[in-house]
């Protein structure tokens, strides 16, 4: 559907996009995903035209837009400001794009009465953007750039205005919407939750290239870097020394501090003598007993406990001397109670283990 | 074209002044009576009147000046005035209005430079400024002085250009004094208007002129319609322009008022011609916010 050959853009001396390639697919809804500087706007930007590339091409359907002007592509854009027009009403606005492509007044009428309903936004068309509130602008704002039927629709950080209750309901109304209407989408944020939560597929962008690209579940579990470990969800970051082969299909290995873990010796780059890990704090288990059918069994203290509401986020300091991080559920009547100060037993899979390169 | 915008406000703490607010505008109140209100209607009691033997005026009431106003002559120099000051309007809008918004999407540094620049000529009182000129236009003056030494006129037309003393001059003349008139406001509204609403607007598949028309004109129009009539209304019934490049072979409403009051001495006609002129703005005005709130509820019923 879009494709990004080698694209690469400068401003002055500073390289935005640095030679990105990515093929979108039809019909999916895919992030671009990192940290304000990464390229990701930028990207977006020459997708939509706002930007020519110094180098590399882009393709929308097969054809070379490239050199094309914004008002010549068949893309439309939900800015972060949403950018309504101040002098028309809502109808007007959503109108607008219509109103360019010179399609007959009747048909444009029946079209932004479709779309109104579709962002449910009726009995506001006779509205003045400064008298809707920024929930309301947001869906004028989509349909505004829905309504043309754009190949696809391009948004950028169109929900970071919105307080944080309505900013989860328009993300799953978002990818309810996508998924109605088969359109490709292209989401641009820095939000990892939002991307998480919405895409089929996730970029996640660093310094003007894409770190990762893949299902979230697959950037979330199977981070690349650390740096994407990191960004997408929590992690604990340890140096690793390989320290003995261990048995069949597992290595040992001595994280910083001390802690000694078998490790899936598939995971462990051939050879190498040190590597990183990453583990996921919701992944090591913490109990008051010894824990069953994990391959990595530790005692530990708790030395600091933030409670979290839904979650509490404990500081734990392994016997051995490592420190690590860990969520476990807030506790229940039926559950047992973990705090700062306790002796606590934990575990940890081999495969929730995850090594990344030295 | 469109009219002023309309005078709504958005602003939604707006409520009627208390009495402590109009303690702050009594000044400006004592200020408009006793130079506006009290003048006009001396001059309204003049223009019923009627000249005197010394040039002095004799109160009662006649329309007699007001019908000699209707004299083609003077229906002449009406309408001229308000070509000429029309043409300047114009000529103002477009040289004023492309510089303004040049200078809004400046950068912040470049924008204060730029205003600068515009201000200037402020600096200097503008019959100085108007004599330049003179030194400017005339037929052994420094335009055609360049442009004899760089040899642009083929030698057939020699001939210095005479420019002083024609109408070209007299626009050129008011051109060059209005012109900051109309950049200042426009640049105002100019410097407010959000860039990302015309990359919106090219977004939605509007080319270059589309969105001039659809997005930034309706936007910058309140500057532009300000820039107009700061033009136009004083640019009727400027004199010492049309006095100083015009020579006496083009005169607008503004000398012959002067001149009434001057060298005539007719009191009651120049009041006559001063009363019928005012009106002619209040008309004016009104129409131009009549069309202005018209527009924006055609703007809104879109």
């Amino acid at each position: 559907m879009i494709e990004f050959e080698s694209v690469t853009k400068r401003f002055g001396s500073f390289t935005a996009v640095d030679a990105v390639s990515l093929h979108v697919r039809e019909g999916e809804f895919l992030t671009l995903l990192g940290p304000s500087g990464c390229g990701k706007t930028t990207l977006l930007r020459m997708l939509s035209g706002f930007e020519t590339p110094d180098s590399g091409a882009i393709r929308i359907a097969g054809e070379d837009v490239t050199a094309l002007p914004p008002y010549r592509r068949n893309v439309n854009q939900v800015f972060q400001s949403y950018a309504l027009f101040p002098h028309m009403s809502v109808r007007a606005n959503i109108a607008f794009g219509l109103r360019m492509q010179k399609v007959p007044k009747a048909e444009a009428a029946r079209r932004v009465a479709e779309v109104v309903e579709l962002v449910a936004l009726g009995g506001f068309e006779d509205r003045m953007p400064h008298q809707l509130s920024g929930g309301q602008r947001q869906r004028v704002a989509l349909a505004r750039a829905l309504v043309p039927g754009p190949a696809v629709l391009l948004l950028d950080e169109p929900l970071s205005a919105l307080d944080a209750k309505l900013r989860k309901q328009m993300q799953v109304e978002l990818k309810r919407l996508q998924k109605r209407l088969g359109m490709t989408f292209v989401f641009v944020t820095h939000d990892q939750e939002e991307a998480l939560t919405m895409s089929d597929r996730i970029a996640v962008m660093r310094g003007g290239r894409i770190e990762q690209l893949g299902t979230p579940t697959e950037i979330y579990h199977r981070p690349g870097s650390g740096f994407v470990a990191e960004f997408v969800g929590e992690a604990n970051l340890l140096a690793a020394e390989r320290v003995g082969g261990g048995a069949g299909e597992a290595v040992v290995v001595r994280l910083e501090g001390g802690l000694e873990l078998r490790v899936a010796a598939a995971a462990w780059p051939g050879g190498a003598a040190r590597a990183r890990v990453s583990v996921r704090p919701e992944k090591v288990c913490v109990a008051k007993r010894p824990i069953e059918g994990a391959e990595n069994v530790f005692q530990a203290t708790i030395t600091e406990e933030i409670f979290q509401g839904a979650f509490d986020h404990l500081v734990l300091r392994t016997d051995a001397g490592t420190v690590l991080t860990a969520v476990v559920p807030n506790e229940s009547a039926i559950m047992e109670a973990l705090h700062e100060g306790d002796r606590v037993w934990c575990g940890l899979h081999l495969d929730d283990i995850v090594v990344l390169g030295p | 074209m469109h009219g002023l915008p309309g005078a709504f406000s958005a602003n939604p703490h707006a409520r009627r002044p208390g009495a402590w607010g109009w303690w702050l505008l009594a000044p400006m109140l004592a200020w408009l009576l006793l130079f506006v209100v009290a003048p006009m209607g001396i001059l309204v009691a003049y223009s019923f009147g009627s000249r005197g033997m010394l040039g002095d005026v004799e109160f009662g009431f006649s329309w007699d000046s007001y019908a000699r106003i209707a004299d083609p002559i003077y229906l002449r120099i009406f309408a001229r005035s308000i070509g000429y000051a029309a043409l300047t309007t114009a000529l103002c809008v477009l040289i004023g209005f492309p510089a303004a918004w040049f200078i809004a999407r400046r950068g912040p540094g470049w924008r204060e430079r730029l205003l600068l620049l515009v201000m200037i000529p402020f600096w200097t009182s503008f019959l100085i400024r108007t004599y330049a000129w003179i030194a400017i236009l005339r037929s052994e003056g420094l335009l055609n002085a360049v442009l004899k030494s760089s040899g642009a006129v083929p030698h057939v037309f020699a001939e210095p250009l005479e420019l002083l003393y024609t109408p070209a001059a007299v626009v050129i003349g008011l051109v060059y004094v209005y012109l900051p008139f109309v950049i200042l406001p426009v640049y105002a509204s100019a410097e407010k208007l959000d860039g990302v609403l015309i990359e919106a607007a090219h977004d939605l598949g509007a080319g270059p002129l589309r969105v001039f028309r659809e997005v930034i004109l309706p936007l910058t129009w309140p500057g532009v319609a300000a820039g107009m009539m700061l033009v136009f209304v004083p640019a009727i019934g400027m004199f010492a322009i049309t006095d100083l490049l015009g020579g006496a072979r083009v005169s607008m409403i503004g000398n012959v008022i002067q001149n009434q009051f001057t060298k005539a001495l007719n009191f009651p006609f120049g009041a006559a011609l001063g009363v019928v002129f005012t009106l002619l703005f209040v008309v004016s005005f009104a129409l131009l916010q009549w069309l202005g709130r018209r527009k924006d509820e055609t703007a809104k019923a879109r």
